[in-house]
């Protein structure tokens, strides 16, 4: 081969690398190994781990420990499917853009909107983006957000904002849902967007339709990050006035994966159809006449537009959306509500339970649907120590993102969390509140 | 290879998806009991969704079917050569989904107690070092989910940088052959996009990089080697030129797989690096992603990483090292620029990644550039060689690990365009490189073969170029109506663009 290009060795074709810049000794990182030793090293790493299969657990707060359906993964794995390229010769990517068609549909669907793209990175990000998005509609600079939005997409919003230039405030809780009042004093002609979360972050349901009444006398877009699965119960997004509903999808057939690679969606009115971040596949036909499907509206996007694109996303989430999509065809139309009423009368069931226990309060009494908020009468990080010794992860301390609530605990419901797994969470909350309030008065 | 009468049988399989298929009371899910006592009115009246969604009802193995058949409509990497320049389409080791599989992995909460993840924190660790050192700078964050969410950290990382200075600067420099996210980044970013001119070897201009480098301009945004495949040699003076007005210099990785164990952006004088890990290091595209796009910073731009890091810590008692989440990075004085995402980044990118350094090591690495440039430039050799006279090469002699012609000869004296010669390509059961881009060159295609192809493979790619350009000396018309043999023929984009029709009609 070097014959053929007229050199002598490999190290000629580097010759364009200046000397001032080059690397004089090996990378400094350990030799390679043999596949099987590699499989080793990568078991030992995931055995140091407790993941959802080790313990009984209650963690939520943004991702789920949902069942993820065996064709999901073979799916997946199909290589036509896991090692394309973004389909940019649509002839030859006709499955993978139906599968984007389809999956915009499912979407569409769910939030009751009637345009969704192909998939952005998470939920908190496609926060980020449908400001971004309600910036260059409406040119106004001030975003209002919900504190009961995720503590994730709050943080994302404002870094993201820092740099397209929009002011973010807060908007305060009355009993753990948007304060309506505070949301009607803050709103003027400048707000550009209101952002609230449904459920909310607490766990509970929020009157999205007199939030987006309140936002729309003034003009602002309402952005509404859903979680996907209690759609099946909910009343759609789309249904109650809102312009842009987003969302973490991983709960949509996604792994855990701690933390990622899952999808976000991003559904909106006809009317941002053209200001979408992201892929679109959209309808067509090829020149016989045959049904095809293209990436479409791509004038809007950085590859062609450049400096005036709508977004800068390239590569998003592809394969992740089409186990969200393999998923709500595997639960159907049937299934999407017996799973959310599910989650909906264990929730109900685990709430009254543990808030029976001695020291074990609700921290409100709104109506949840998957998750929800407890207060406890002894230190919750050590109660949850406690817990995870007995196998039991019993979800999320509410101190670490909101300093009023100290003794705050949320716990998540999964269509996984039968009645014994959550009378042993009783069980083992109940003695685990007691024995940290006994140390606490052993002291005192 | 033309088209037969009627059409191929995937060609003559008409297009339904899969809200088509089923009938009403079919289905896939069966739902776990209701083991706790049913209680009426938990959610408030006119919170209740009225009317489900009106979602597939089908049988599994009517999904199953339905899947396998949309796949076989695609092509993909383990298929046939996709030498797509600039996406680095490499062979995806199979041991990286097994690993990643493992449910330590796979089923571990992105909140779960530190101390009961250490395997991950310990494997983000060693891949930030790992990634630093690849760099030659010597902080990571690995949180950034993609190439242009990696470009869009460290501009606001630069608008930070010069916030914290006291400096408002308004600009950011881009060269003409630069992607398209790096342009759309900088409007995110809140920077107008001021474009620096190309020189005669397509390198930066340096007279004119001087011309509009000035203390308005906060950021140098490079591919090095570019999107022409080409290495700048003027590299260190371009680093002084902008380090000299107090700019920050941002070195977009994508085109990371041609000098690994030769040079390091860090050592080139960069402040701030992105890498593609879908790209150089073998995370499968997915046909549009997950991606990963972790940022390697200098030491002025550390203070203003994302939160949170992952860090280890010695214990006093001289036990094993724990490794943590450092989510307060100065506490209320952080100069952090905040989270560009929900939690840590995409894991499972990272477990397939730290797989594969771990397989290849230092030299592995090494290879893997060495034999990118030697099948990029064995195959510009032999394209030359047939058909050097249709399809010139844009710059230069040689190339690094990709390279770009120009088709405007072929057009001009066959009447064949770059879009043809693509679509022709598909009818030899090949993806075509990329076409029309970078945009400095007339009728471009940017091919990267990546290490990973044959000689063979190489071979038989520029024989299908010459057969094609041969067909077409005889008659054009049969690359202008190509292909014949895809599930689909030619697409109507524009028509599409014009009515958009972006979800089923139920």
């Amino acid at each position: 081969m070097l014959g053929a290009i007229g050199v002598g060795s490999i190290e000629e074709l580097f010759e364009s690398i200046p000397a001032g810049v080059r690397l004089r000794r090996p990378i400094d990182l350990p030799a390679g190994r043999p596949e099987q030793e590699v499989y080793a090293e990568l078991r030992r790493l995931a055995e140091r781990n407790v993941s959802a299969e080790d313990e009984i657990t209650f963690l939520g707060a943004g991702m789920y420990d949902h069942y993820v359906p065996a064709i999901v993964d073979m799916l997946m794995s199909r290589s036509e499917f896991l090692t394309p390229y973004t389909p940019y010769q649509p002839e030859i990517s006709q499955g993978g853009l139906q599968v984007m068609f389809e999956y915009q549909t499912a979407i569409s669907e769910l939030t009751g909107l009637p345009v969704s793209n192909a998939s952005v990175y998470d939920g908190p990000s496609a926060v980020g983006a449908a400001a971004y998005l309600a910036k260059l509609s409406n040119k106004r600079t001030r975003v209002l957000v919900s504190r009961a939005v995720h503590p994730d997409s709050r943080a994302t919003l404002e870094t993201l904002a820092a740099g397209y230039g929009t002011t973010v405030q807060e908007v305060g809780l009355d009993d753990a849902v948007t304060d309506l009042d505070a949301l009607r004093g803050e709103l003027g002609d400048d707000v550009s967007a209101v952002v609230v979360q449904q459920p909310n972050f607490l766990g509970a349901i929020e009157d999205v339709e007199a939030l987006t009444g309140a936002a729309h006398e003034h003009g602002a877009l309402v952005i509404c990050a859903a979680d996907p699965l209690t759609l099946g119960v909910l009343e759609a997004p789309g249904e109650q006035g809102v312009d842009v509903c987003v969302g973490e999808g991983q709960s949509l057939g996604n792994r855990l994966d701690f933390g990622g690679p899952s999808f976000g969606f991003f559904a909106a009115t006809d009317a941002y159809l053209r200001s979408m971040p992201g892929r679109i596949a959209g309808e067509t036909t090829d020149v016989d006449g045959r049904r095809g499907f293209v990436l479409t509206l791509q004038t809007r996007e950085q590859h062609i537009r450049r400096e005036r694109a709508t977004s800068n996303i390239c590569t998003s989430q592809a394969l992740n959306a089409l186990a969200g999509v393999v998923y709500l065809s595997w639960l159907g139309r049937r299934g999407i509500v017996e799973i959310a009423e599910l989650m909906l009368q264990r929730t109900h069931y685990a709430r009254e339970t543990l808030a029976a226990l001695d020291g074990v309060h609700k921290l409100h009494d709104r109506p949840v649907v998957r998750e929800f908020a407890l207060r406890l009468d002894a230190p919750v990080d050590r109660v949850l120590d406690r817990c995870a010794n007995a196998g039991v992860n019993a979800g999320y301390a509410l101190g670490r993102s909101y300093d009023e609530h100290p003794d705050g605990l949320l716990v998540a419901i999964t269509e996984q969390r039968s009645r014994e797994d959550i009378d042993r969470l009783a069980t083992v909350l109940g003695e685990a509140v007691a024995a940290e309030r006994a140390a606490t008065e052993a002291l005192a | 290879m033309s088209a037969p009468n009627g059409g191929t049988p995937l060609q003559n399989e008409h297009a339904t998806t899969i809200f088509e298929k089923g009938a009403p009371g079919r289905r896939a899910f069966e739902a776990p009991e209701l083991d706790v006592p049913h209680v009426d009115g938990l959610i408030p009246d006119g919170m209740r969704r009225a009317e489900p969604p009106r979602l597939p009802e089908a049988t599994e193995p009517e999904i199953v079917r339905h899947y396998v058949n949309l796949s076989k409509r695609n092509f993909d990497l383990d298929s046939g050569f996709y030498p797509l320049g600039s996406c680095t389409m490499k062979h995806n080791p199979r041991l990286h989904e097994r690993v990643a599989a493992l449910p330590g992995h796979a089923r571990l909460h992105p909140l779960q107690d530190p101390r009961r993840a250490q395997g991950a924190l310990e494997l983000m660790f060693n891949l930030q070092e790992a990634l630093a050192e690849i760099a030659g700078l010597p902080h990571v964050s690995l949180q950034p989910s993609a190439g242009s969410h990696g470009e869009l950290a460290g501009v606001l990382l630069t608008r930070a940088y010069h916030a914290d200075r006291g400096e408002q600067r308004t600009k950011v420099l881009t060269p003409d052959s630069a992607h398209g996210t790096n342009p759309a980044t900088v409007t995110m970013g809140g920077y107008e996009v001021v474009k620096v001119a190309l020189d005669a070897d397509g390198g930066v201009d340096l007279d004119d990089l001087r011309a509009k480098t000035d203390e308005s301009v906060a950021c140098l945004m490079l591919t090095n080697p570019s999107t022409l495949g080409i290495f700048d040699p003027n590299v260190e003076e371009m680093a002084s030129i902008v380090h000299g007005v107090g700019a920050t210099l941002y070195y977009d990785g994508a085109n990371l797989n041609a000098i690994m164990g030769y040079s390091r952006p860090g050592d080139m004088g960069f402040d701030i690096v992105h890498f593609n890990l879908h790209k150089t290091f073998t995370q499968p595209h997915g046909g549009g992603g997950p991606g990963s796009g972790p940022i390697a910073v200098s030491e002025r731009i550390e203070p203003y990483l994302p939160r949170p890091q992952v860090v280890r810590r010695e214990p006093s008692n001289g036990g094993p090292p724990v490794f943590d989440l450092d989510h307060d990075r100065g506490g209320r004085d952080s100069k952090s620029i905040g989270k560009l995402r929900g939690f840590q980044g995409n894991y499972g990118v990272f477990v397939r990644t730290y797989a594969y350094i771990r397989s290849l090591g230092a030299e592995g690495l090494k290879d893997v550039s060495e034999v990118a440039v030697l099948n990029a430039n064995y195959l510009l050799a032999r394209l030359r060689e047939r058909v050097g006279d249709r399809l010139p090469l844009a710059f230069g002699e040689r190339c690094m690990h990709e390279f770009v012609v120009s088709g405007a000869p072929m057009k001009r004296e066959l009447g064949v365009r770059t879009l043809d010669l693509a679509k022709r390509l598909l009818d030899h059961g090949m993806h075509p490189p990329t076409v029309y881009f970078p945009l400095v060159v007339d009728e471009a295609l940017l091919v990267e073969p990546t290490e990973t192809e044959t000689r063979e493979t190489l071979d038989a790619f520029v024989e299908a170029i010459a057969a094609i350009l041969d067909e077409a000396a005889e008659d054009p018309e049969i690359a202008r109506n190509a292909p014949y043999t895809t599930p689909v023929r030619r697409l109507d984009e524009a028509g599409a663009a014009r009515k958009p029709r972006v979800r089923e009609a139920l």
